[in-house]
């Protein structure tokens, strides 16, 4: 095992993949020359030269919809977003195109890319710029959504995006760039896609969350054991596809849910894992399934009220008292 | 606005109900919806809830206090309305028509009989059984599984919900009843099964045959060539002691034994719950001269046939000089009467209630059967066995009495 940095397995992803696979290329604004604004792309250039690792205008619309037809064309393009709040404006190409032409083409088309970027509320970045924008690219059918929450999950299911002859959406965690694990040093580390991991065992009670959110999971875990409570972290690490099983098996073992997520409450992924929860494993459940999620308002600017909005350790360890009847 | 409270049918076949507790008090504020009392009704004890707002202002009938179905037990109106025309009374409605919900102008009154005939037990348990109960999902599964009527159980979860935690005690007390073959001095005595809602319907239509404990009966034929070849080993052995050994001291212990396989018949009927004992007291009936009477031997599943024996004979001398304290002739479980010594064949015995079974055990005759196409000559015995059909299905008594003849033909089973 190696001990790295999120942003260095992320990386490392590319580097392996674009060195495997002589049809990747990475596009996106100030990835090349600039090494990427939070230097994911960091070195890229040097390596494999600007017909590989591309600078783009100011125009998400319009290198999305490039990155779209390269992929129709046989390659597969990893097209990054500065943050995904900019990728809202390229969601014609992302939801349009990207995640229907396999559909629409009877199959003739494949749409083989990458949209990848930071994600999620970071600090004090206001409403348009500290949201988790999962739930728009999760909602129509064709697009894969992936959350990694550690460099381990960051490398292997990078790998595994790129190869995938779907579109996926690759969300990072903005506030996990700088954030230390263990990554194997195997030769092809790939995770595949749609296989949760259970992050800490626990047999009272399950926090299923995804992303970022995994750590606000784990703290609230550690707390409630100090308590007694023994807490499971299910890390779902893609959303689209989404491991039914593992949830199924996590339920009938503790018989209560919270879904922790730091996006809005209103049609979001944890309101689709409740209510596949309910409608297969209704008889294993011994209280309602909670959600701890962002405020359903816009993030706010002012600290304390951007502390209020978010999802804390404090709400999580409150609601899996509630559904422990405690 | 004044609203009469009445006793409202919490069950399809409720005619009366008993009020076991009043859970708001005169005076006390009442908002539609609130849970005024606990009833008990011919199934369960159901909530009777408020259909009006206002002030409790008077409660006609007492806890412990029985009412019709569609009398007016208590009033709620605001502070200041007159309430003093309104009387205990049925209040002019059929008996079967005091719910206001369930009521509907221009039916007819439905007959007691038709609803109760309309109501199988399968669906007296789901409608009557749980929907009146809250209760997590997990549990309601659980209750089903373990048998548990949720209405027996309190909830503790938010508004009274039975919740997992809830289910934990009752689990215990199934599985230890369901340890019923080991024999430890450490166990309950007994265990209360709450009666289930096809039980109590299986009670109340029985007895209204045949009443009441309603008995049916079974008898098997059981070849007792190895215990009288046991007995005689025994009593050789036990020839400088002094001790004798009876035919009848062996199938005592056989009876318990087999009771411990089938505590189902080692049970009695408390109308909303069947009591299922773990430890067998066997009531031996003895003969005397007014009578009869039948001493206990308490715990015989865990004692020898050399105790047993000794006992029976020590009992029933002091039986017929009247001379037994009464703890010595109560708390039976289940009962042996034997009238093979004055050459009965066969016969019936009478349920000692409230014990749920007898055996009526014949005499030992020699009898030509047929054994692997030959006619053999056997000593042959016959058992009786008469059943509480309220506690005791007939396919149960004749289970316990296939494990009664198998021990009795083979002896060293009893051991096992």
């Amino acid at each position: 095992m190696a001990t790295m940095t999120y942003r260095d397995a992320l990386n490392e992803a590319l580097r392996e993949e674009m060195d495997r696979d002589p049809d990747v290329f990475l596009m996106g604004e100030e990835v090349a020359e600039y090494d990427g604004a939070y230097k994911v792309s960091k070195g890229l250039l040097d390596v494999f030269g600007d017909q590989r690792v591309v600078d783009a205008p100011i125009s998400e619309l319009g290198f999305a919809g490039l990155g779209v037809g390269a992929a129709m064309a046989g390659l597969r393009p990893v097209i990054e977003f500065m943050t995904f709040n900019f990728a809202y404006l390229a969601l014609d190409q992302i939801i349009n195109n990207a995640s229907k032409l396999c559909y629409m083409s009877g199959g003739q088309f494949k749409v083989p890319i990458t949209f990848r970027g930071p994600n999620g509320p970071a600090l004090q970045l206001g409403a348009q710029h500290s949201q988790a924008c999962e739930t728009y690219f999760l909602h129509a059918p064709g697009c894969k959504v992936v959350t990694p929450a550690t460099p381990a999950d960051a490398k292997g299911l990078l790998k595994a995006s790129i190869r995938d002859d779907d579109p996926v959406a690759f969300m990072e965690g903005e506030l996990l760039y700088n954030f230390k694990g263990e990554v194997p040093e195997e030769d092809d580390f790939v995770i595949p896609l749609g296989v949760a991991d259970l992050k800490r065992v626990g047999s009272d009670v399950s926090i299923i969350t995804h992303g970022k959110m995994v750590h606000v999971a784990l703290q609230a875990a550690d707390k409630l054991e100090s308590e007694g409570i023994e807490a499971e972290v299910l890390d779902l690490r893609s959303i689209r596809p989404l491991d039914v099983d593992a949830i199924l098996e996590t339920v009938q073992k503790t018989n209560r849910v919270v879904y922790l997520e730091d996006s809005w409450p209103y049609a979001g992924a944890g309101a689709q894992v409740v209510s596949i929860i309910q409608e297969e494993a209704f008889d294993h459940l011994d209280a309602p399934v909670l959600r701890v999620t962002q405020a359903d308002v816009p993030m706010p600017y002012a600290k304390n009220l951007e502390a209020l909005a978010k999802p804390s350790v404090e709400r999580v360890v409150g609601s899996c008292k509630k559904v422990l009847y405690r | 606005m004044v609203t009469k409270v009445h006793m409202e049918a919490l069950s399809p076949t409720m005619e009366e109900g008993q009020l076991v507790q009043w859970l708001k008090s005169e005076g006390d504020e009442i908002s539609s919806g609130d849970i005024l009392a606990e009833i008990e009704t011919d199934k369960a004890t159901m909530e009777l809830v408020a259909r009006g707002d206002g002030i409790l202002r008077k409660i006609f009938l007492d806890a412990g206090g029985v009412s019709v179905v569609g009398a007016v037990i208590a009033v709620i109106a605001a502070a200041d309305e007159d309430i003093s025309g309104i009387e205990v009374s049925s209040d002019g409605n059929g008996t079967q028509q005091a719910l206001p919900e369930e009521s509907s102008a221009g039916t007819e009154p439905v007959a007691p009989e038709e609803l109760e005939a309309a109501a199988t037990p399968e669906t007296t348990a789901d409608t009557q059984g749980t929907d009146s109960v809250r209760a997590s999902p997990l549990a309601r599964r659980l209750a089903t599984e373990m048998g548990v009527d949720l209405l027996t159980i309190k909830g503790s979860g938010p508004g009274g919900r039975v919740v997992k935690r809830d289910l934990e005690g009752a689990k215990t007390a199934i599985s230890k009843a369901a340890a019923t073959t080991t024999w430890t001095s450490e166990e309950n005595e007994y265990e209360d099964l709450p009666t289930s809602q096809m039980r109590k319907s299986i009670a109340k239509r029985l007895v209204t045959s045949i009443g009441p404990v309603p008995t049916f009966y079974l008898t098997i034929e059981i070849d007792m060539n190895r215990v009288i070849g046991a007995r005689e080993s025994m009593n050789n052995m036990l020839e400088e002691d002094g001790y004798r050994i009876s035919v009848n001291d062996i199938v005592l212990k056989a009876v318990a034994a087999a009771l411990r396989q089938h505590p189902n018949c080692n049970a009695q009927w408390h109308d909303s719950f069947v009591r299922r004992f773990n430890a067998v007291h066997l009531g031996v009936a003895v003969a005397i001269d007014e009578g009869l009477i039948t001493p206990v031997i308490r715990n015989a599943h865990a004692k020898g046939i050399m105790q047993i024996a000794a006992e029976v004979r020590e009992l029933a001398g002091r039986a017929r000089t009247k001379k037994l304290m009464p703890d010595e002739y109560t708390g039976s479980t289940f009962s042996v009467s034997n009238l093979g010594m004055f050459g009965i064949q066969e016969f019936t015995a009478i349920i000692n209630p409230p014990e749920a079974g007898i055996l009526a055990v014949g005499g030992i005759e020699e009898t030509p059967v047929v054994v692997n196409g030959e006619v053999k000559v056997c000593p042959r015995m016959r058992i009786t066995m008469s059943c509480d059909h309220r506690v005791i299905d007939g396919a149960q008594g004749a289970r316990f009495l296939a494990t009664l003849k198998s021990m009795l033909e083979e002896p060293t089973a009893i051991l096992l």
